[in-house]
């Protein structure tokens, strides 16, 4: 997606303005909060699993390059060729030309914010191949032409109603119904066609295994295994952070991913797939490729601190928990990623010029951290970049840091902390501004302040005077 | 939070906002502590913590600020402050701004002294109230740090359990921030005044006559925005409100 001419607080604004948006989220989030609390409902037990979670991610994190290539050599040992991407440009082109190479001119995908991320959709259509997406919500926002607002609910933002009128407006001679098995089954006669006559068949990855070179998918609908599994080629692609060490690993991650992201104790589907078909099985494809996309993740595993995030498992509970997001949707954020690791992410993948506007998103109230399954520190994270978008010239490793460098807000700061390291002053200017009572001139913060608050009135003795008027000690 | 051992006096950190827009809540909470029997002291140099700056992306500003603090609580024994947002900051956040500077010992032991006010009134005090109010009815807000970094509402609420005439409402939506922020307020202040807007519906609909909180932060933001919508909401921090329960005629 493209993102220069974004304007964030347009994006914002009209968000809060559609009640459609604060309504469909509100409601479809307090359900999943509700149902992460259910299964989530031992603190202790929930405490020492995230403890966990963060551990082995950490360790993966640790020796990440290892890894990677332990996972390349066990992944072509069984079979799965694996192809390396730096850029979301490269990572389409290898994913083209595999298509190209098995004749496929239309490939069913199963749900993959990796493929979201590279623009995949709009490449292929542009090369000629059709991209059929197969996760119930991908398929509706497909057919409505728009991009996914949540990173585990891609049309979160439809309600019902709106799917209805979609898929009678879309579908070629669907009827219009509410009912949502008859909406179901109109999905499921459109997709098993397509599942049948696809040559080629696209999927994201939750967890890649370096030690049995095994690629770990998991779902709830069946069509990511139709998508793996019925077409003679498979195509994988993961960005980088998704490898884990061994199988072991899976049940505490597995158990915090779903948990996290529905609260269920485990997906209806989980696949593991450690090869093609071998000689005499009678299913499964023909070929299986990894792609493996860097796009921006070994700069920030370069990063001490913010390598962090990239212990994400993509779970969506920050999201979920977020105040800001559940008010404006995942639009709002012009990017892939949205809400809090969304706005962490985003800025070091598409640079700060570009998106470090989204770390202004958050009152860093704390409630993403307190769920992330994998503790990341995502208001720690927000933090630093917005010092990063205010970094000098030389300071700051992230692309594009300095790039919100004000000099009225550099000036402004700095007279502040004049201010409060002269207390002497600072007392001066409080009794100047209680004697202006209300007529304190509104601009600035203030003006904004007031637009939705009365102003706040600044006491006539401060805390400070009190104190030495009405004999509490001091020093 | 670990409880620093209670010998001398207790500093008393008042809070930028408490100077210069709540000094009743200040006054209150000092008095407070003098009632139950503490030295209560406080330090004049003192000022911002300098969380703002710290999250508004300027980290050598507020690192100045945060000297400041250290430098006029030097000595020893505890640093009571009246906001877990505030209480967050210094006890928290301060060792982390320092991770890398050459103050780090000096900053990282203030901060070993700091304790949320209710934490400390509860849990090193063991603060009980005669409560010689009328019966009330109030709701609780708590700040997103008291919650998540201090962990000091379960004792803000314990406290207020304890006064037998005050009926508490449970906020619906207690676990979300009102949208205060600090400079979130006016750096992003559509969503700012759209989480505050749904924290006054929110406490609207208890049915409760005051809603207490123990950051003045959040007060400004919640009772400003109650103002400009016309409501009639008394806000109050929760040390004004047992200060006045304890002195009712
Ligand atoms: S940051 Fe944490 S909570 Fe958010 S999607 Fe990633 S793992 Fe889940």
């Amino acid at each position: 997606m493209k993102s220069d001419s974004f304007d964030f607080t347009a994006a914002l604004q009209k968000a809060l303005a559609d009640p459609q948006i604060g309504g469909n989220f509100r409601g479809a989030l307090d359900g999943l909060r509700g149902k992460r609390l259910a299964l989530f409902n031992d603190a202790e037990e929930l405490a020492s699993l995230r403890a966990t979670g963060k551990a082995l991610k950490a360790r993966v994190l640790s020796r990440l390059p290892e890894l990677l290539t332990q996972l390349e050599a066990n992944c072509e040992k069984n079979g799965i060729r694996v192809h390396w991407a730096e850029t979301t440009e490269q990572a389409n082109r290898i994913v083209l030309s595999i298509l190209r190479e098995c004749g496929a001119d239309m490939v069913v995908k199963g749900k993959s914010m990796v493929s979201e991320e590279m623009g995949l959709n709009r490449f292929l259509e542009q090369n000629g191949v059709e991209p059929v997406e197969t996760d119930l919500g991908e398929f509706i926002i497909q057919l409505a032409v728009e991009p996914p607002s949540h990173i585990t609910a891609p049309a979160l933002h439809k309600n019902k109603l709106q799917v209805a009128e979609i898929f009678h407006r879309c579908v070629p001679g669907a009827p219009y119904t509410e009912n949502v098995e008859e909406l179901n089954a109109i999905a499921r006669t459109t997709l098993r066609e397509k599942f049948r006559t696809a040559k080629a068949g696209l999927s994201g990855v939750n967890f890649a295994i370096a030690e049995t070179g095994t690629l770990v998918l998991v779902e709830n609908e069946g069509n990511g295994r139709m998508c793996t599994h019925v077409p003679p080629v498979h195509i994988a692609l993961m960005g980088l952070e998704k490898v884990v060490e061994k199988l072991d690993d899976l049940p505490p991650l597995m158990r915090l991913l779903t948990g996290s992201a529905t609260g269920q104790l485990l997906s209806t589907y989980v696949n593991a797939i450690t090869s093609p078909r071998a000689e005499g099985e009678l299913d499964g494809p023909r070929e299986v490729h990894l792609v493996i996309l860097d796009n921006g993740r070994s700069t920030m595993f370069a990063d001490p601190e913010l390598s962090g995030a990239l212990r994400c498992l993509r779970c969506g509970a920050c999201l979920n928990n977020c105040p800001v997001y559940v008010r404006v949707g995942g639009h709002a954020y012009g990017s892939v990623y949205p809400g809090p690791i969304g706005a962490v992410i985003t800025p070091q993948l598409e640079g700060i010029d570009n998106k470090g506007d989204l770390a202004g998103a958050s009152s860093l109230c704390g409630a993403c951290e307190e769920v992330c399954p994998v503790k990341i520190p995502l208001a720690g994270h927000l933090r630093r970049i917005r010092a990063e978008g205010q970094a000098a010239p030389g300071e700051g490793c992230v692309r594009g840091a300095g790039a919100k460098r004000s000099l009225v807000e550099r000036l402004a700061w700095t007279a502040w902390a004049y201010t409060e390291t002269h207390p002497r002053l600072r007392e001066y200017l409080l009794r100047a501004a209680a004697l202006m009572g209300d007529k304190l001139p509104e601009v600035g913060p203030l003006k904004t302040w007031t637009a939705a608050r009365t102003a706040p009135r600044v006491a006539p003795k401060s805390l400070r005077q009190r104190v030495r008027e009405e004999g509490i000690r001091h020093e | 939070m670990n409880h620093p051992a209670l010998s001398g006096p207790v500093r008393f950190f008042g809070t930028c906002l408490a100077d210069a827009v709540f000094p009743d809540a200040g006054m209150a909470a000092m008095r407070i502590l003098d009632h139950l029997g503490c030295s209560v002291v406080y330090p004049l140099e003192q000022g911002c913590c300098g969380q703002p700056a710290y999250n508004s992306g300027f980290p050598e500003q507020a690192r100045t600020v945060a000297m400041q603090q250290v430098r006029a609580f030097r000595g020893e024994g505890p640093i009571v402050v009246p906001s877990g947002s505030c209480a967050g900051m210094l006890k928290f956040h301060y060792p982390r701004l320092f991770a890398d500077h050459p103050q780090y010992f000096e900053v990282a032991a203030f901060s070993e002294r700091v304790v949320e006010y209710f934490d400390f009134l509860v849990n090193v005090l063991d603060a009980r109230f005669e409560d010689k109010g009328p019966p009330v009815r109030v709701t609780w807000h708590s700040s997103c740090h008291a919650l998540r970094e201090t962990g000091s509402t379960q004792a803000a609420k314990a406290l207020l359990g304890k006064l037998c005439n005050v009926e508490l409402v449970e906020l619906s939506r207690e676990f979300e921030c009102c949208g205060f922020g600090g400079t979130f307020s006016v750096k992003r202040p559509e969503v700012s005044a759209a989480m505050a807007r749904d924290k006054v519906e929110d406490i609207r609909a208890t049915g409760a006559q005051v809603v207490l909180t123990a950051d003045c932060g959040c007060l400004m933001n919640i009772t400003g925005t109650a103002r400009k919508l016309g409501y009639d909401i008394t806000g109050m921090h929760l040390a004004e409100f047992i200060w006045g329960r304890i002195n009712e005629k």
